[in-house]
């Protein structure tokens, strides 16, 4: 089907929609962490910019982007501005592949227009997302190199070898989705688990687990958080930084967040799957909304989770994060995934009953 | 792996969450100082306005940081400022070096110097960290002369029961013993109820939501 103008400029408008629901989520995903934490912790929180706080993170942010713009000295000028965009763009690019919502079709003249609630359907899907957080370890490593000091190093040496860790989990954890599902297509992966098949209530309950607990690793979430462990590197690799290319890291980091959530609605809790939005060629107005409901939804329970588990853990302890990773969650995940490889085949050449557990 | 011990974790966090807030929003919601608060000094006068200093330089000579300066002047025999021979013609502390520790009201052998419960005394010039005798002394009525936000000026009531405990004339158990003649304001006060019934010593409604602040005293 050839494309046209209209198709583009709708693919344009999806794509700049995306981007602002992004920032609007991320920027109260901040105030919602500090809310909730500070809840947990029998607190207030923050309630003073604008009604319940609503605006504390805009004030925040515009607080960080008046401020000055500093290079340290021994800092490598080009790579210490640099660093930030390198942690942040791809943080961006990843959420891009998610089908939000269920497509739909309208007729414009004598052409039928498909609409994907996704920034871009790629045939590789779910290899982007990994491509993308790989090259996000980039922007950490090069930001505690370039700043010249030796918080901002251990930090970074910190960061890329925990994140190269989890890394292997986190794609192994995904690995059992697509010998299932036999797709790389996210579209693909969401219509597989319509009708309540979401993948977390059945069989692929551990690689959603896994998924999970590497995803926490990954954005150096507060178990795993020794990247930035304020009681031993001050801050990490972005103790040199400050003004607006600290908040690019800052924003990076909670639309990491956000992302491994949502991947995890994705390929485990069904997507836009739910009640009323069934799978289907043409849904109506009102079932596309929902369905994007449903995934908000889920994201923000996900989002919850994580923020739950912030309040709860302390940090672990270097070596247990990395017999953690190498120990436990890669051995678990290689095993799943040859008794899962083995299920397949099984099913295929009829030896297990087909439809079970799928 | 630990997992039973996250899970009790994770309930209390969980459990904390619907539990009312311990916050004090503080500009609008003072919590009640306790009686004995080593807040900044007073210098009181006798319920027939005269002033109790009477420019000893005691206070001066026990400060550990030094923080008072007192110059004492003779009364005019007309218009005396206190009774007796001498007045404290000149008295000033400065706020950025004094310690409170209550030393001088220890010292002071006619309370002339008591503390209070007043303690926002933030200021922007060191210059303005020197209180003199026109901050420090109460007025006409026994009123503080205090810039703070949340202040009734009218409220220097509850707050000498330290200086009760300590002084020779005073008891340690001080409920319900006028152990000193008088105290910060102006005149003689009743005796004390003691610490079981904090009085709201601030602004209107500062006992509101801080329940369990108060019950914390003994």
């Amino acid at each position: 089907m050839e494309k046209d103008w209209l198709d583009h400029g709708i693919t344009i408008l999806v794509v700049i929609l995306i981007f602002t629901v992004q920032m609007l989520i991320t920027t109260f995903l901040v105030l919602f962490e500090r809310k909730f934490v500070a809840w947990m912790q029998v607190r207030i929180g923050p309630n003073r910019a604008g009604p319940w706080g609503l605006f504390q993170t805009v004030a925040d942010a515009l607080k960080l982007m008046v401020k000055e713009i500093f290079v340290p000295r021994g800092a490598d000028r080009t790579i210490y501005m640099l660093a930030p965009f390198l942690t942040v763009f791809p943080a961006f690019m990843a959420f891009a592949i998610l089908p939000i919502g269920p497509s739909f079709e309208f007729v414009h003249g004598d052409k039928t227009h498909v609409v994907a609630i996704q920034g871009a359907n790629l045939n590789v899907g779910i290899l982007w997302l990994l491509a993308m957080s790989s090259v996000a370890v980039y922007g950490v490593m090069l930001a505690g190199w370039a700043s010249g000091s030796k918080y901002s190093l251990l930090g970074s040496v910190r960061a890329s070898a925990q994140v190269i860790s989890y890394e292997a989990a986190l794609s192994l954890s995904i690995l059992p989705v697509l010998l299932w599902t036999g797709t790389l297509d996210l579209q693909e992966i969401v219509a597989a688990q319509s009708g309540w098949n979401w993948y977390a209530f059945g069989l692929l309950l551990i690689p959603f687990v896994s998924f999970f607990i590497s995803g926490m690793a990954e954005t150096n979430r507060l178990p795993f958080d020794l990247v930035e462990a304020e009681s031993e590197l001050v801050a990490g690799f972005h103790t040199e930084y400050g003004g607006a290319r600290f908040m690019f890291f800052f924003l990076a980091e909670y639309i990491n967040i956000m992302t491994i959530s949502a991947v995890a609605v994705t390929l485990f809790l069904g997507g836009w799957n739910g009640p009323w939005v069934p799978v289907q060629a043409d849904p109506a107005g009102w079932q596309v909304a929902l369905g994007v409901l449903y995934f908000f939804l889920k994201t923000f329970v996900l989002l919850f989770l994580f923020i739950w588990i912030r309040a709860t853990l302390p940090r672990m302890r270097y070596d247990q994060l990395m017999s953690f990773g190498w120990k436990i969650l890669i051995p678990v995940n290689l095993v799943f995934l040859m008794v899962l490889a083995g299920l397949v085949v099984m099913q295929e050449v009829g030896a297990w009953p087909a439809g079970f557990f799928r | 792996m630990f997992i039973g011990a996250i899970a009790r974790g994770m309930r209390v966090t969980w459990r904390n969450m619907f539990r009312p807030q311990v916050t004090t929003q503080y500009p609008e919601e003072v919590r009640p100082k306790p009686p004995r608060f080593h807040g900044r000094h007073v210098l009181n006068r006798y319920a027939d306005g005269m002033e109790k200093c009477i420019g000893c330089e005691l206070c001066a000579g026990v400060c550990p940081s030094s923080c008072i300066y007192v110059r004492g002047a003779d009364n005019p025999p007309e218009a005396p400022v206190s009774p007796g021979e001498r007045f404290g013609y000149v008295y000033e502390i400065n706020f950025l070096r004094c310690i409170f520790c209550g030393l001088c009201v220890e010292a002071c052998p006619t309370t002339a110097i008591t503390m209070t419960n007043l303690f926002e005394m933030s200021f922007t010039d060191r210059e303005d960290a020197i209180f003199g005798k026109d901050l420090l002394l109460v007025g006409e009525e026994g009123e503080s002369r205090h810039e703070g936000k949340n202040y009734d000026p009218l409220s220097l009531s509850k707050r000498g029961g330290w200086m009760r405990a300590t002084s020779p004339g005073g008891d340690a158990d001080y409920e319900g013993i006028p152990g000193w003649p008088s105290d910060a304001g102006r005149g003689v006060e009743t005796a004390e109820t003691g610490q079981h019934n904090l009085p709201s010593v601030n602004a209107e409604g500062s006992q509101e939501g801080s329940g369990a602040v108060s019950e914390g005293y003994p």
